[in-house]
């Protein structure tokens, strides 16, 4: 129960306070009276809870299985000396720096982390975070709405599916129209379409992912980022995998104004989907109607630097309904596990991770599509991921690698109709030949009807 | 006990090229992988040796001031103890690795969890059902603002676009309200810092839709007549919502469903003792009434039993014998709220609070935290005012009016002097309606010892401030750094580092 008191210093206290007992503390109306008692969970020591969470893991597949999923959540190498770091006392319980003279430590962190997110994505600023890559774009086409005054946004189907569902979720609450590009024949953004959509000039902004959710790496052409800045539309940028932001081409160099993204890549874990951790950079242009928390650097009395959370009349707790957005409580700390781990990393560790991922994902490429009846379905370069053809449907062929204790992949049947051919398939830093090798092996083995068949 | 003083150099401003830390084998050269043109052609990050970062952010920890540090009484925060079974088992590898694409089949465990979790928690608090999907509190007024709309929009009532909020209520009330597009109404609260009920049903009509409200209220007060508010605003066709950052005042005595209300979020990095790791992540489970359960973001937790049958349990059930099924395909619910399900690894450490404790545990929880609570207000009334000075919950509002009015020292400046004395500042300045406000909340886990220790420093610097207020407008000076230049943050902002 983690409550020290004492028989003693309860009723020492009850005297103090000038009441007889607990009871009378917490005294409510019968209407409101509870009616029966709750029923939650057992109460058990700690070495029985120990053992009940051991059942709860041993029901699962995470180390048992050889995995290739991805698809927005990303297996990599976490050094030790992240949660060293991060699990910390004081990191780790400490709040929202309002008091900033005993959270300067924390604060000088969060501003590491602003400026590696503003370097990674070649903008200007970047925030102390948001809840994830879904809700950073969902907050980024606000913040577009907000600048040019304009209901309504278009979006690149090959945006991840999740964080248009996310964004459709909030368009709901803000009456905004969400409008689709289509992705074309490489897996790339269909650009061709964009200049009769960009016609009447009613979209905020123009969302693209890159690399997108078939892993295809996204950027748009200077022609097209020419014919959205014409029509004074914003151009978002999502990245889904931060990782790749360390090789490929910063978003602000091919025309990214707001990037949003999922840094969950950074030192995180994948934890079922969360906490992972979201963030927002742009343009000095933007920089008022960012949402949620900045801390910026200044100086104390004394003229020492200091740093402080700082534009707050931004946000909710001063502007309340005219606010830029409502969050509060943000993910400072997988914040702080991503500025641990790029701090360990350098840049020279960075590049070198994001490059042995795209060889593990060439690697997997080559020999998966080397199987009769495999087939990478679009031709565009990738990443870490890519949509591979299957003899048969992905969710036969998946079913039965998961009976070899093997996870193949995404089924992009799920939310791509015409794709349920296709599973998309992950390698990273923490997947070795061997892996390739054994699903290889495995996907061989399974008979093409059988697979035609679920 | 003051935190350490010395300067930290940015960590841009240290390394060198050349002294990468070797975590993983050579990748070929970039070029034989991709096209050039997809590339960029350098990343100005430092490289730092291991012990070189593991120096600096132990520098920066030290300059950082959490529960572990000592007593915070920051009010509406519940900073209470982080017990440390919880990590260990978030870190777990089978459930910390588990990837949200893995098939349900493969995630039984998870759902198990998540399941026992929500079914204890709507248990707990009186509502139908409760999502995990939520990453925080505002992010669940949010879903719970959503769920609204798309019920009265179902109802073809879609004139309701008016939300009541009280003026003791959080400030994402309003800003969570605008983000579905509903007007907000402030209440003015009545002398005895309650919602009347009459004043309320002058204020409710067609067009209501939401009345959001917290009880005990940020005054730290019990709302006595909730479900007389609760009556006007159902006449009125509105909907209740319960802000859930006031829970860990009633556990086991009383629930917000039994108070009417239709919706409800909980912080669980307040009242479940998740870490708030500086400002996150947080988690904000949303729990709603019969009526409002189809609305509730997928995906949706499924349990059957042996014989493949929906299980329905009021509370808690043991779920080894069950299985289990993430539910995307509910037509009506609002959508989804983010990119993967929950924030899973706090929902392992809120069940692993929730088994510490059980219901007995849990009710006690709330006890204690409304005794600490109490048992400071009662030992510095006779210094302070106390606005409301009558029995409250698990936090009270001190003010600093007349003190100020006396020796120019303001709410603000006694927190300074606080940290200078190795405590934590209360919330200050919030509610907005009292006057140079101190909130504080002790939380349960604090010793009678410890809160001796605050009370004792905290009559000291009233003390202080009565026959030298100067002392106490200077401070903190024991701190890493003074008070800051604010305005200069803001009027020249510099949000980031820059190579020269």
């Amino acid at each position: 129960m983690y409550t020290p008191h004492t028989a003693g210093d309860i009723a020492a206290m009850l005297r103090v306070i000038g009441v007889d007992a607990l009871d009378d503390l917490v005294r409510v109306p019968d209407a409101v009276a509870l009616r029966a008692p709750v029923e939650v969970t057992p109460q058990l020591s700690e070495i029985e809870i120990a053992q009940r969470f051991a059942q709860f893991a041993a029901r699962t597949s995470a180390g048992e299985y050889t995995s290739f999923l991805g698809a927005g959540a990303y297996r990599h190498y976490i050094p030790p000396v992240v949660a060293a770091i991060a699990m910390r006392g004081e990191f780790l319980t400490s709040y929202t720096p309002y008091q900033a003279e005993v959270s300067q430590g924390y604060l000088q962190a969060i501003y590491e982390w602003q400026t590696y997110i503003a370097l990674l994505t070649g903008l200007d600023v970047a925030n102390a975070s948001v809840y994830d890559g879904a809700t950073a774009l969902a907050e980024g086409v606000i913040m577009a709405v907000n600048a040019t005054g304009r209901k309504a946004v278009l979006v690149s189907s090959a945006v991840h599916p999740n964080y248009r569902a996310v964004l459709r979720t909030y368009a709901e609450g803000l009456d905004l129209v969400v409008d689709e590009l289509p992705y074309g024949p490489d897996g790339r953004t269909a650009g061709a379409t964009l200049e009769a959509a960009l016609a009447d000039q009613r979209y905020a902004a123009v969302v693209v992912q890159s690399p997108n959710v078939f892993g295809a790496i996204d950027a748009l052409p200077p022609a097209a980022v020419e014919r959205i800045r014409a029509t004074k539309t914003v151009v978002i940028g999502v990245v889904a995998e931060a990782l790749s932001l360390a090789v490929l081409a910063a978003p602000a160099t091919w025309g990214v104004e707001i990037c949003v993204g999922e840094a969950q890549s950074f030192g995180n874990a994948i934890a079922y989907g969360g906490p992972h951790v979201g963030f927002i950079a742009a343009t000095t242009a933007h920089l008022r109607r960012i949402p949620g928390r900045l801390v910026g650097r200044s100086v104390d009395t004394a003229g020492k630097t200091a740093y402080v959370l700082t534009l707050q009349a931004r946000e909710q707790h001063i502007r309340r309904e005219k606010a830029t957005s409502n969050i509060c409580t943000n993910q400072a700390h997988c914040a702080l596990c991503a500025t641990v781990y790029l701090a360990a990393m350098g840049q020279a560790g960075l590049r070198n991770c994001a490059a042995l991922n795209v060889a593990r994902t060439n690697e997997l490429k080559r020999k998966v599509t080397a199987l009769d009846g495999f087939s990478l379905r679009f031709e565009a370069p990738t990443f870490n991921e890519a949509a591979i053809r299957v003899p048969g449907r992905a969710a036969g062929v998946l079913a039965a690698l998961e009976r070899k204790k093997i996870h193949g992949g995404l089924d992009l049947g799920r939310f791509y109709p015409e794709l349920d051919d296709c599973i998309l398939m992950t390698a990273t830093e923490l997947t070795s030949s061997a892996d390739v090798d054994r699903l290889v092996a495995a996907l061989s083995e399974i008979p093409v009807r059988a697979a035609a068949r679920v | 006990m003051p935190l350490p003083a010395f300067d930290t150099p940015l960590i841009f401003e240290t390394g060198q090229d050349g002294r990468a830390n070797r975590y993983l084998p050579d990748a070929p050269a970039l070029d034989t992988l991709l096209p050039r043109e997809t590339l960029r052609d350098e990343l100005p990050l430092p490289d730092n040796s291991e012990l070189d970062v593991v120096r600096h952010f132990t520098r920066l920890s030290q300059k950082t001031f959490g529960i572990d540090t000592a007593f915070y009484p920051l009010g509406s925060c519940t900073m209470k103890y982080n017990p440390r079974i919880n990590d260990a088992m978030a870190n777990i590898p089978a459930l910390r690795d588990l990837h949200p694409f893995a098939p349900d089949a493969a995630a039984q465990g998870a759902l198990a969890l998540m399941w026992e979790l929500e079914r204890s928690l709507a248990s707990l608090f009186g509502m139908a059902a409760f999502s995990l999907n939520p990453a925080a509190g505002a992010h669940a007024e949010l879903t719970a603002l959503l769920i609204a709309k798309a019920y009265f929009k179902a109802r073809g009532e879609t004139g309701r676009n008016v939300v009541v909020v009280p003026d003791t209520a959080h400030g994402t009330n309003p800003a969570s309200a605008a983000m579905v597009g509903f007007k907000v109404v402030s209440l003015k609260s009545d002398a005895a810092g309650r919602v009347d009920p009459d004043d309320l049903r002058a204020v409710v009509g067609p067009d209501t839709a939401v009345c959001m409200m917290t009880n005990p209220n940020t005054l730290g007060l019990f709302e006595p007549r909730i479900h007389e508010v609760s009556d006007v605003v159902h006449e009125a066709g509105g909907l209740m919502y319960y802000d859930g950052a006031n829970a860990n005042a009633l556990m086991g005595n009383t629930r917000p469903g039994d108070m009417g209300f239709d919706l409800m979020h909980l912080n669980l990095h307040k009242t479940f003792t998740i870490p708030h790791g500086g400002g996150g992540a947080g988690a904000g489970p949303v729990g709603v009434a019969a009526h409002l359960v189809r609305y509730l973001p997928v995906p949706v937790v499924r349990a059957y039993d042996a014989a493949g049958k929906d299980v329905e349990a009021a509370g808690w059930r043991d779920s080894a014998e069950l299985t289990f099924a993430l539910d995307f395909a509910c037509p009506d619910a609002i959508g989804t709220m983010r990119s993967f399900w929950s924030n899973f690894a706090h929902m392992v450490r809120a069940l692993a609070y929730t088994y510490a404790n059980g219901a007995a545990g849990l009710t006690r929880v709330s006890q204690l935290a409304v005794l600490n609570a109490n048992y400071i207000r009662a030992s510095i009334r006779d210094i302070i005012d106390i606005p409301y000075d009558e029995i409250n919950r698990h936090e009270f509002v001190a003010s600093a009016q007349t003190l100020k009015r006396e020796t120019g020292v303001r709410a603000l400046d006694l927190g300074k002097a606080l940290l200078d004395r190795g405590y934590h500042a209360p919330t200050v300045y919030f509610p907005l309606i009292v006057p140079e406000c101190l909130m504080i909340e002790p939380t349960e886990t604090e010793s009678k010892e410890t809160l001796d220790g605050f009370i004792a420093v905290f009559r000291e610097i009233v003390a202080t401030a009565k026959s030298d207020p100067d002392k106490v407008l200077e401070t903190p000076v024991n701190t890493a750094v003074g008070r800051i230049d604010e305005t200069r943050a803001a009027r020249q902002p510099d949000l980031r580092w820059r190579p020269a």
